[in-house]
């Protein structure tokens, strides 16, 4: 079909002429066809080797036996096995007991400070150092307790979690509906006090009356809290939402209604020992 | 060589060569596709999901309108290491009732297929107004304006019905009380009963944004809140072969 002109070296032309325009006839390079035919025949290899041709009601297997699912769970397994001793040594020692282990203690703080940095940094801060409405962990002032048995039932069940019966429940009211708003002023003042921060001595006496009455079943007499109802020590200078007069007024009357999940699901048994044991390590656990 | 140089009339043809071309398209187009119609491992039931409530639905919808999927993925892959920082890899049933999926295929930030129950509503609310007072290193934008849109539902049964048209299974009830679960989710004072018999127990009735409106940032929580939460993984069996 080709026409070639032997008298000088140009390619063949296809034959064809458009306006005078010839097409040169040249072949493919040969690497290029040969990688093409290569990629053929891979394509078919791989058909065989992973999982590939739809058929009735699944694909293909693949003689490999590939599958992503059985794969992550292998990689899953091949941690857990690894970890599988101290894993169940940690679950099924007394928690205090953590502490006095120093292979158990170790392992706890280091896979503890990892959990804390996946699961609870985004509230209690990276450096656990909370933010204002989310507790520091590395004071000595707890909502709950800070023990390390306390600890870790504040972490498994939550604080008022809803999905979790064994959480930590509370609620204090909401005094704007109960007390007048000059009242709410004297019971702040009272507060301050408490606290020993500036006051007006005299409303802060009228304010003491309104505490017997309506705050003292909670947070005790002396106002040092009480922590079986996560009431908050009123008498020191750690503020979760804050101490000043402004705060405490909205506080008061509207209320604070903290959540923390509950991560008894969602984390192993082991996982919630190692934070624990973490949080406990901080400096602040009792 | 006789069939080879057949091929010539195809490519003198304009009209056949196109033709043919979009035969071989479509043919490519039905072997690729119109299999995840049918395979099992692509249609697998799993128990536990539910089609949206009409407020999460609203929530999903300023998911969509606000562009979250352009930083945040709903796609945990089957990775050892995503799977201990987010939780079980996805299933493609926990998205069947999605129209369309959020699977997002970019992460500036976390993905955020199980972030249900994750963070207290109020952290979301916090982190929503102002995303670097609870993470200081985020770049997130602020998204407080939300609390001062509120939502009436007004069009919120129209929208479970067009999801009912692309074949998410809403009932005639669900629809005709779209607007009445729509307000009853966001006010724990209120009857649940019905939004519960209709859309399971299981679903999270509170006031999300702390607030008496209902506004989008309760729509957004709400629909934040039940992501990945649907399935009960503890009573989940995998099967290695899909």
């Amino acid at each position: 079909m080709s026409k070639q002109d032997a008298n000088n070296n140009e390619p063949p032309t296809t034959g064809h002429i458009w306006d005078g325009i010839r097409e040169y006839d040249n072949p493919l390079p040969r690497w290029w066809l040969w990688t093409f035919y290569a990629t053929i025949v891979w394509a078919i290899g791989y058909t065989i080797a992973y999982p590939a041709w739809p058929l009735i009601s699944g694909a293909t297997p693949g003689v490999l036996g590939y599958s992503s699912r059985a794969d992550v769970a292998a990689d899953i397994q091949r941690f857990a096995d690894a970890n599988a001793e101290v894993d169940s040594k940690l679950a099924s020692v007394e928690l205090a007991e953590i502490a006095t282990d120093p292979e158990l203690l170790s392992y706890a703080k280091n896979g503890g400070a990892a959990v804390f940095r996946t699961w609870c940094a985004q509230c209690h801060g990276a450096g656990a150092a909370g933010f204002v409405g989310y507790p520091n962990l590395i004071d000595d002032d707890w909502l709950w307790g800070g023990s390390v048995d306390e600890i870790h039932a504040t972490i498994s069940h939550g604080i008022r979690e809803d999905r979790d019966d064994d959480t930590h429940y509370s609620e204090m009211p909401k005094f704007g509906e109960i007390l007048e708003g000059a009242e709410i002023g004297q019971l702040v003042q009272y507060v301050l006090a408490l606290s020993g921060q500036d006051n007006d001595a005299a409303a802060a006496t009228a304010g003491q009356v309104l505490y017997v009455d309506n705050c003292e079943s909670c947070h005790a007499e002396d106002g040092k809290g009480d922590r079986d109802q996560g009431a908050p020590n009123l008498t020191d200078a750690i503020w979760l939402y804050g101490g000043d007069a402004a705060t405490l007024t909205a506080t008061i009357t509207n209320a604070r209604f903290g959540v923390m999940p509950a991560w008894a699901g969602r984390l192993s048994e082991s996982q919630i020992r190692q934070v624990a044991t973490y949080i406990h390590q901080q400096g602040g656990g009792e | 060589m006789s069939i080879l140089s057949k091929h010539k009339i195809i490519e003198t043809n304009a009209t056949l060569l196109m033709v043919l071309s979009l035969l071989v398209v479509t043919v490519g187009g039905i072997v690729e596709i119109a299999p995840l119609f049918y395979l099992e491992n692509t249609i697998e039931k799993v128990k536990g999901v539910r089609p949206y409530t009409p407020l999460e639905m609203s929530g999903r919808n300023i998911y969509i309108r606000e562009g979250c999927y352009v930083c945040h993925s709903q796609m945990i892959r089957p990775l050892r290491d995503e799977v201990e920082r987010y939780g079980h890899y996805s299933l493609a049933a926990e998205s069947m009732y999605d129209h369309p999926f959020q699977w997002g295929s970019k992460r500036t930030g976390p993905d955020l297929a199980r972030v249900g129950g994750r963070y207290s509503d109020e952290w979301h609310v916090n982190h929503m107004t102002d995303p670097r007072a609870v993470v200081p290193e985020s770049v997130m934008p602020t998204y407080g304006f939300m609390l001062n849109a509120v939502l009436d539902g007004k069009y919120i049964g129209d929208t479970l019905k067009a999801n009912a048209m692309v074949g998410v299974p809403y009932d005639a009830e669900m629809l005709t009380e779209a607007k009445a679960d729509f307000a009853a989710q966001a006010d724990p004072d209120s009857d649940s009963d019905g939004l519960q018999a209709r859309y399971g127990g299981k679903v999270n009735v509170r006031n999300f944004d702390g607030q008496p409106e209902l506004t989008e940032m309760d729509a957004l929580i709400a629909y934040l809140q039940v992501l990945g939460t649907m399935v009960d993984f503890s009573t989940f069996e995998p099967d290695a072969s899909r």
